[in-house]
């Protein structure tokens, strides 16, 4: 649904130049709610720009819903060809400070999009009126956005997204001005959307809960590359994936030498199992727990555990083998560099 | 003298000064709108940046603010006869107060505009919506009430501007003053013009804070400030400010139940 090919921005400024994006390939699949994770400053913002050309790429193309949108008319920022703002039209933004007219009703500002469209007013009304009871909102049809707490802000706002009937959200950290609760009814909303409507939801976001709760697919951004990319549940049972750390941290330093340290990941049937005891009265052996993880993504049980068997890795190649029998996942953990620094899985694969 | 002979004299020169100052100030917001608003479109990161333009309407505006209005009178004296086909009378003013107002309320309407969050401009632009779609559905609504209140010093200063139209035989307030109440040493005529005029300008400014604030649909409006002078006329005028506060409140207590 959304393709970027080796996307680019440079940005140009008094002799400087700062590479946000380089060399980004994104495949969005078509109905998938995908999450682009990140630390502020590793080219988030700018690739969600660049896929409805808010920004235009230095260089790569973007192609939405098997559009071109490189390729569209239109050179500097606002000189953009008719063509162009038709294809921006059947892709929804929503902002993280909401963006919407204070000068305008919260139905105005939903039929915004429509007036843009050119639809007739009655028609406006009745459209701007149905999509704000979709997102729950229909008594504050006459209010204006001053008088709405954040949250429902960001209703209004995914309202009006939706008004011109895009296949494809565009997310920019929609749920970041907002509080926990607050998070959870949005990110709810927009999976609804996504499920009722068949929505392609591209977002990007810092909070790995958001893409823990609802995103099927994830990247992981650094330094306006794409460090590791692919759905959620395969990054979790990749090997040394580090979105899958970063999803499920589990931390803790091993008691003393001679320990074997493994990070286990359960997934679906294995979650329910009560894998270690059953290896503690196989082996005999006395296990203890670091950390651990445990969370629902996409309906399903995932959680990550961290736990410390006695003895060199050697002596333990029997139960660790018992635990991948048993379904799970496990990757023997490098400890030796100390106390929480950055605990890296020995078994680095190229995640893809 | 005596009030009967002052009176058809404050009279003309009430209508006088309405005149020059109403299509002054009519011509100066025509002009200054476009102006204002292309200042704001082609500065650097604009919808429509574009250095040489910026800069050369920059420096228009920068050179034309900084003549002194009675010098621009009488620059323009050749530009005012082509126009107006004359050059004394309350029409031949018009043309310098326009002209020196319309530099004036440009500036003031590209800090409005620019006030306007980039944000809602790349908002509509998401939506497919033009260059135009942008100013007129975005910086213009959007900054409405800070336009209007803008409105309002310009017509202010225009008034004041007024004053000095009496050296073309254009009439008003201000010439009155000046030409009975000063040269003649009338000083009750003076000081009944100049009460006049401060209480055209109190009611002018009143009803732009009153329009702007009408207009204003945000929590805490960029032209409040300003009210805080006149807060008490307004509560006088039957709109306490805490009546205000009170809906957003209200309207907080409602909310849980709407979040699913």
């Amino acid at each position: 649904m959304i393709t970027t090919t080796d996307l680019t921005k440079v940005y140009r400024s008094r002799g400087r130049e700062v590479t946000a994006l380089d060399g980004v390939d994104l495949h969005v699949r078509e109905g998938e709610v995908y999450g682009v994770v990140g630390q502020s400053g590793a080219g988030k913002s700018t690739l969600i720009r660049c896929v409805n050309l808010l920004e235009r790429p230095t260089s790569g193309t973007v192609s939405v819903a098997g559009q071109d949108l490189t390729a569209l008319t239109g050179r500097g920022r606002g000189a953009a060809g008719s063509a162009l703002r038709q294809a921006r039209s059947r892709i929804g933004m929503v902002f993280q400070h909401f963006n919407l007219l204070s000068s305008r009703t919260v139905r105005d500002n939903v039929e915004l999009p429509l007036e843009i469209l050119g639809v007739s007013g009655k028609e406006r009304t009745r459209k701007a009126l149905e999509l704000l009871e979709l997102v729950g909102l229909a008594d504050k049809a006459k209010a204006y956005p001053a008088q709405l707490s954040g949250g429902q802000k960001q209703r209004v706002g995914i309202a009006r997204a939706l008004a011109g009937d895009p296949k494809v959200l565009l997310s920019d950290e929609a749920t970041s001005a907002l509080d926990p609760e607050t998070t959870r009814s949005i990110l709810q909303l927009l999976r609804d959307l996504n499920e009722q409507l068949g929505l392609t939801v591209l977002l990007i976001t810092h909070e790995m809960d958001v893409v823990k709760r609802i995103c099927d697919s994830a990247a992981l951004m650094r330094d306006g590359r794409i460090v590791e990319s692919g759905k959620v549940s395969e990054l979790l049972a990749t090997p040394g994936s580090e979105l899958a750390q970063e999803l499920f941290p589990v931390g803790g330093v091993p008691s003393g030498e001679d320990r074997t340290v493994v990070d286990v990941t359960f997934q679906g049937e294995a979650a329910t199992k009560p894998v270690i005891s059953q290896l503690s009265r196989t082996y005999n052996i006395d296990i203890s727990i670091l950390g651990a993880a445990m969370d629902t993504v996409g309906g399903h049980q995932v959680g990550r555990m961290r736990i410390e068997l006695p003895g060199r890795f050697e002596e333990n190649v029997v139960p660790i083998g018992f635990l991948r029998e048993q379904g799970l996942q496990v990757d023997v953990a490098a400890i030796a560099d100390g106390p929480r620094a950055n605990p890296t899985p020995l078994l680095k694969e190229g995640a893809k | 003298m005596t009030w009967s002979e002052m009176e058809p004299l404050l009279e003309q020169a009430c209508w006088d000064t309405l005149y020059m100052v109403g299509w002054s100030a009519l011509i100066a917001v025509a002009g200054g709108l476009p102006l204002g608003v292309l200042l704001v479109l082609t500065d650097r990161g604009g919808v429509l940046q574009n250095v040489v333009v910026n800069k050369v309407v920059g420096q228009v505006v920068n050179i034309a603010r900084s003549m002194p209005f009675i010098i621009l009178m009488v620059a323009l004296i050749s530009f005012t006869r082509a126009i107006v086909g004359t050059t004394i009378g309350p029409e031949a003013a018009i043309v310098p107060l326009a002209i020196g107002a319309i530099p004036f309320y440009a500036r003031l309407v590209e800090t409005s505009v620019r006030e306007v969050d980039g944000g809602l401009v790349e908002a509509v632009q998401s939506m497919g919506g033009s260059t135009w779609t942008v100013v007129r559905k975005v910086l213009l609504p959007e900054s409405l009430p800070s336009l209007i209140s803008s409105a309002t010093t310009t017509i202010v200063a225009l008034i004041g501007y007024s004053a000095m139209a009496g050296t073309v035989g254009a009439g008003g307030l201000g010439d009155l003053a000046v030409r009975y109440g000063y040269l003649r040493f009338e000083t009750k005529l003076m000081w009944i013009t100049v009460a006049i005029l401060a209480v055209v300008i109190a009611i002018i400014q009143f009803a732009g804070d009153l329009a702007a604030r009408g207009l204003s649909h945000r929590g805490r409006s960029s032209v409040a400030p300003r009210l805080v002078l006149l807060r008490g006329g307004a509560s006088r005028a039957g709109r306490p400010v805490p009546e205000q506060r009170a809906a957003p409140a209200e309207i907080e207590t409602v909310e849980p139940t709407k979040v699913p």
